[in-house]
């Protein structure tokens, strides 16, 4: 599938890093993003070594497994130009936290370095690596947005996905209260603290019903689970997906949960 | 604690006055903190500032406490040393009794609250009167402060007027907010003049000055620390800066940070006792500087910790602050700081809970006026608490199986690819509304159910294709 397995700026060598919850449960946006960076120019491929960017470890305490899943991760996508990841709470892992995960570790360091300086989270790389825009997609709908903490804080993600988003002839973006606050997914702490969660959520859910859009958008399949699956318990009729699900065409498609 | 903790959070989610209360404030809060940076665009350089202040000052933490007590002491007042809440209490106990006190009257003051001062003085039968009007509302209620800057904040002015109806001497009659404070202060002025000792906290320790800064926005703390023939200040040694310029820098971060005002109403430097000639002031002039677990957090990789002014606005801007409110946190301090400063003061193994209760967002960091990375804080707490084994079992062994998967490329494939097909045998639809093991998602949320083939199995079909 490699057009040109030795990369050059024109066409460079993307590793596509699809996140454990793509690859478990919604395959579409993985192929959503295989199909942006495509259109955007680019040789992508998946390295089969990949599994889950160590994150639920890190985050809970386990910095000896962070570690130990960062290896795999950097050892599998070290010989790409560049690591895309289609969720800036994945991407912000391997950019932010690979360098301070392996501190400690003098003949890992550089090489965790080298690769946070390569990796991109999807929405943004299009923008601001490969200065791409969609062509030709249309999606005859309203609908609002909501930036993920990770991909807004940690690597400052706010304007590409609305540069990106305006180009698709029909769609409405209605902007959302509070749009930069955190849905109270927070990874494995939507589990540990479920009611607290749900507080957070529960609030987040009315502010979406709020701007009376037909759907919501967002760059982390993780909060999209979350704040879908709350919309969905309040029987709100708001689909949610994924930005590169609409810009890849797929908008026509099952929404979270939708069978498709 | 992690009982304690829980139990606290149920508690809290179920009470609809506590939310509305915590929402009045909080809301109110981070819209005039937003105006107010707004209206300041010199807020990040000040904010780089203010951050190198605080780092140059806790570098040279013991350079700038010795001038400190030799100012201090230059100007009349005595310098007293706690190393721990303990010592402090003793301390200020030993000038109460000293001066014969029967009443204190006390400013709000978080360094009290952390070394029990409030419980220490009522132990040793000493009236405590809380003149910060939140205070005195907290005192009336027998509780703690819920916020390190509206101590009352999770009390409905509905509540609080019912509770100064119950407890005062001459109570309001008009349900408004300027007959309650006109009841609280017809209950409190003549407790304020009849108090021997007045204790105070402070914002600022101004190092080349021995001069005490100490602001509020009710002006109770120059009547408690003007009329009383003893003022006792007790300060954190972490308090201290440069200069009164230093001070003034700190305050422009402070005060927007904390309540969007450009500066509090009052803004008070102390300056030793009463000097002949002088027309008002205290005949003795104390200041405790405690340390309560400051230095060892210099060393435990807490240092960040200590450029913390006690604004409050990470805890404004919090989204688990906002849902479950300070008394939940269980310790002195609340919000995200209090995650960091809890399991520093009183072990993490009693406050294990607190640094995990965080989703990480980020938005505390981003609010916070001297930059404290308070998500590597918490994140660092949980690596302690993981290493420490206070992790539940249950989380341990649940990431254990899923890491040996996630590091065997050929067993995540074959998991995953049974996983997602187990999960839809529980689907109705496209929504999976009950499933074993999926409890704590599925109790609130519906989850999305998986597509049927991972996207590995997907790919290699599409693949085939091309």
């Amino acid at each position: 599938m490699t057009a040109n397995p030795r990369g050059t700026e024109q066409c460079p060598r993307v590793g596509l890093f699809v996140t454990c919850l793509a690859d478990a449960i919604r395959p579409r946006l993985g192929f959503a993003a295989l199909h942006l960076l495509e259109a955007a120019g680019c040789a992508v491929e998946v390295p089969r070594a990949q599994t889950c960017c160590g994150q639920p470890a890190y985050n809970s305490g386990d910095s000896r497994g962070g570690a130990a899943l960062a290896r795999r991760v950097i050892a599998a996508f070290e010989g790409y130009d560049y690591v895309v990841v289609p969720s800036g709470s994945c991407a912000g892992m391997i950019r932010m936290h690979y360098p301070e995960a392996l501190a400690g570790d003098p003949a890992w360091l550089p090489r965790a370095e080298a690769l946070a300086g390569r990796t991109h989270e999807l929405l943004s790389f299009l923008v601001d690596v490969r200065g791409w825009r969609p062509e030709g997609v249309s999606l005859a709908a309203s609908a609002t947005y909501h930036d993920s903490c990770a991909g807004l804080r940690e690597l400052g993600i706010l304007a590409q996905p609305r540069a990106l988003l305006r180009e698709v002839e029909g769609l409405e973006l209605r902007p959302l209260t509070g749009n930069d606050v955190c849905c109270g997914f927070g990874g494995t702490f939507c589990v540990k603290y479920p009611s607290i969660s749900n507080a957070i959520v529960k609030e987040k859910a009315v502010l979406i019903e709020a701007t009376g859009t037909e759907l919501l958008l967002g760059g982390d399949l993780g909060c999209l689970m979350n704040m879908a699956g709350a919309l969905h318990r309040r029987g709100s009729k708001v689909r949610a997906f994924h930005t590169a699900e609409v810009l890849a065409g797929m908008g026509g498609g099952p929404a979270i949960g939708e069978e498709g | 604690m992690a009982a304690v903790f829980q139990y606290g959070v149920a508690r809290a989610l179920s009470d609809p006055n506590l939310k509305l209360a915590i929402d009045r404030t909080t809301v109110t809060a981070e819209r005039k903190r937003a105006a107010a940076l707004a209206d300041y665009p010199q807020f990040a350089a000040a904010r780089e500032r203010g951050t190198a202040i605080k780092d140059h000052v806790v570098a040279n933490l013991d350079h700038y406490l010795e001038e400190f007590e030799r100012n201090a002491t230059a100007s009349g007042a005595k310098v007293h040393w706690a190393a721990d809440a303990d010592e402090a209490c003793r301390i200020v106990l030993g000038i109460c009794r000293e001066a014969g006190a029967r009443r204190v009257t006390r400013v709000k003051s978080m360094l009290g609250e952390e070394i029990g001062l409030p419980h220490a003085l009522e132990e040793a039968g000493i009236e405590r009167v809380e003149t910060d009007l939140a205070e005195h509302i907290v005192q009336l209620a027998g509780e703690t402060p819920s916020h390190i800057v509206w101590p009352a904040l999770h009390k409905t002015r509905e509540q609080v007027s019912a509770l100064f109806k119950a407890a005062h001497r001459v109570p309001h009659e008009a349900d408004t907010v300027e007959a309650m404070v006109e009841s609280a202060r017809r209950e409190l002025r003549d407790r304020f003049l009849s108090a021997e000792v007045g204790i105070s906290g402070a914002n600022f320790l101004i190092a080349d000055s021995g001069a005490v800064c100490v602001v509020t926005n009710e002006g109770n703390a120059e009547l408690t620390t003007t009329p009383p023939r003893v003022h006792v200040v007790t300060a954190g040694i972490e308090k201290l800066v440069p200069s009164i310029a230093h001070a003034f820098a700190m305050l422009r971060l402070l005060v927007r940070s904390a309540t969007g005002a450009d500066l509090t109403q009052y803004t008070t430097f102390h300056c030793g006792p009463k000097r002949p000639g002088d027309r008002d002031g205290p005949e003795e002039f104390h200041i405790v500087l405690v340390d309560n677990g400051r230095s060892r957090m210099l060393r435990d990789g807490l240092r960040e910790m200590l450029r913390c002014i006690r604004c409050g606005a990470c805890m404004n801007h919090c989204v688990v602050y906002r849902q479950i409110g300070g008394h939940a946190y269980g310790g002195t301090y609340p919000g995200p700081m209090g995650a960091v400063l809890t399991p520093a003061l009183e072990g993490v193994d009693k406050a294990r809970d607190l640094p995990h209760a965080c989703t990480l967002n980020g938005r505390c960091q981003e609010v916070c006026p001297v930059s404290i990375p308070l998500p590597t804080l918490l994140r660092g707490w949980r690596d302690r608490s993981w290493k420490e084994g206070l992790v539940p079992r249950g989380v341990r062994s649940g990431l254990g199986l899923w890491r040996f998967a996630a590091e065997r490329p050929w067993l995540y494939r074959l998991g995953t690819a049974a996983a997602v097909r187990a999960m839809r045998l529980f689907r109705r639809g496209g929504w999976i509304a009950r499933m074993p093991f999926a409890g704590a998602w599925t109790r609130y949320r519906d989850l999305p159910a998986p597509a049927g083939r991972t996207f590995m199995e997907q790919l290699r079909d599409w693949e085939r294709g091309r």
